[in-house]
């Protein structure tokens, strides 16, 4: 038995924000596998809970005509991988979305509450990084676009007031066309683990094999995830060979603050986002046969 | 505060009264005698606790019974039928696949969602479906050989 309170279910986003408008301590549950976690530990007790599982449509993932990918707070893991609009147009983040717990978990799980949770292992997180994804946080004030970059705080510590309620995440269609991209995670176990490190990275090159855009995010290599902009600054317009790829290894390592924890040393760590976020560009390539992506 | 659940278990109809904290993995063993779902780790690693919503393996550890309202449950109490067991637990126990037992019933409920899809899956496929479950007897070998065998019989 978890020391709840009450357990509030609305049925509509409006309903909710107007719940927490009146009653500002209401604890927020999505799929409840991190808040569950929580109160079974002890560090959250004697709540009120509000569940958006009631809601309906805040699940569904579609494209609008402008291109921009709508992905529902309330998508569970399972959904996105199986997304067939994920599958085509963003596979790094359905794949990436396959990395996370285990099935069980996956069929739980929200992205929604993956991100507000806050955790920088957070395996949607250095994704969304990525591909400059935008949050619509929806309070009886309106409504406030956040890219996902300014929403990370600290840890455990996200730009979500407690009116708020994160009711969109969104993909603007220049920030996927024509990228291929790539997630790794790096783990001990194959299933089931939090990551050691994590680095998402999104690129375009043009047929000549020059770098038009590109994009890294990285997970677990500092308090909240981050993007490795002097990386991505050195290596737009030059073209992808060993020495390029060499150079923005070296440059991702400045974007990360690691630390040393049982799970790894900082050195480790380093040495994995130097390492990793070359191989994330080369197999985010090699999976859609080299330049012209 | 009570709140009134209806929702299928195994085939039946039940309607009772739950608190707001209460787990459905609580709900099922202690109150509907249901105690092929077992109590591993509470916090969502193990699996064996596994009952499947609407055909789909869930955690029922982190699962408040709340959320069950309108939902159809099976735990592995509802695979058989008439005091038989289900094609997927005789192979299990043919193929070797059961030693303690503990994870047993979690592990036949994934692989039993897994094989109702009617797809073929590769083993490598088979093994990521079922790794939300911890085995310590097995080495899963034998588990993932039985949920192959009995996968190509059944398509």
């Amino acid at each position: 038995m978890y020391r709840i309170n009450n357990h509030y279910e609305p049925e509509t986003v409006s309903q909710a924000i107007s719940m927490l408008h009146q009653n500002s301590s209401l604890v927020v549950i999505a799929g409840g596998t991190d808040v569950l976690i929580k109160m079974h530990g002890g560090n959250l007790q004697d709540v009120d809970i509000l569940s958006l599982r009631s809601i309906g449509g805040l699940d569904r993932i579609e494209k609008t005509k402008d291109g921009t990918m709508h992905i529902g707070p309330m998508a569970t893991f399972s959904q996105i991988n199986q997304s067939a609009l994920m599958q085509e147009y963003i596979p790094v983040l359905a794949n990436a979305a396959i990395t996370m717990g285990g099935p069980q978990i996956r069929n739980t799980a929200t992205i929604g509450g993956n991100v507000c949770n806050g955790a920088t292992s957070a395996d949607s997180a250095s994704t969304l990084f990525a591909l400059n994804a935008r949050l619509y946080l929806e309070s009886i004030e309106g409504t406030r676009i956040v890219p996902i970059e300014d929403f990370y705080m600290g840890p455990g510590k996200v730009d979500l007031k407690p009116d708020e309620l994160l009711i969109d995440i969104q993909v603007e269609a220049k920030d996927y066309e024509g990228f291929c991209g790539k997630y790794i995670k790096f783990t001990v176990r194959n299933a089931m683990d939090i990551a050691t490190l994590g680095v998402a990275a999104v690129c375009r090159v043009d047929s000549s094999g020059i770098i038009e855009d590109l994009r890294i995010g990285l997970g677990v290599a500092g308090p909240t995830p981050r993007r490795c902009h002097e990386a991505e600054d050195y290596a737009i317009g030059k073209e992808v060979n060993q020495e390029t790829l060499q150079g923005i290894g070296e440059r991702a390592v400045l974007a990360a603050q690691a630390r040393t924890s049982w799970r790894a040393s900082k050195e480790y760590r380093e040495h994995l986002v130097k390492t990793l976020s070359q191989r994330a560009i080369e197999e985010a390539l090699a999976e859609v046969g080299g330049a012209g992506c | 505060m009570l709140k009134e659940i209806s929702f299928q278990i195994n085939g039946k109809r039940k309607t009772l009264k739950v608190e707001s904290g209460e787990i459905l993995l609580d709900v099922l063993r202690e109150r509907l005698n249901l105690t092929g779902v077992k109590r591993g780790c509470s916090v969502g690693e193990c699996g064996a606790c596994t009952v499947l919503i609407d055909g789909t393996p869930v955690d029922s550890c982190i699962y408040l019974a709340i959320w069950a309202d309108g939902k159809d449950i099976v735990t592995v109490e509802g695979l058989g039928e008439d005091g038989e067991m289900s094609s997927m637990q005789k192979t299990f126990v043919e193929e070797g696949a059961v030693q303690c037992g503990f994870c047993t019933p979690g592990v036949v409920l994934s692989a039993t969602a897994l094989a109702n899809k009617k797809q073929s899956f590769t083993r490598d496929e088979i093994r990521v479906a079922l790794s939300g479950h911890l085995c310590r007897c097995t080495g899963y070998k034998k588990i993932v050989d039985a949920v192959e065998k009995e996968m190509e019989e059944q398509l």
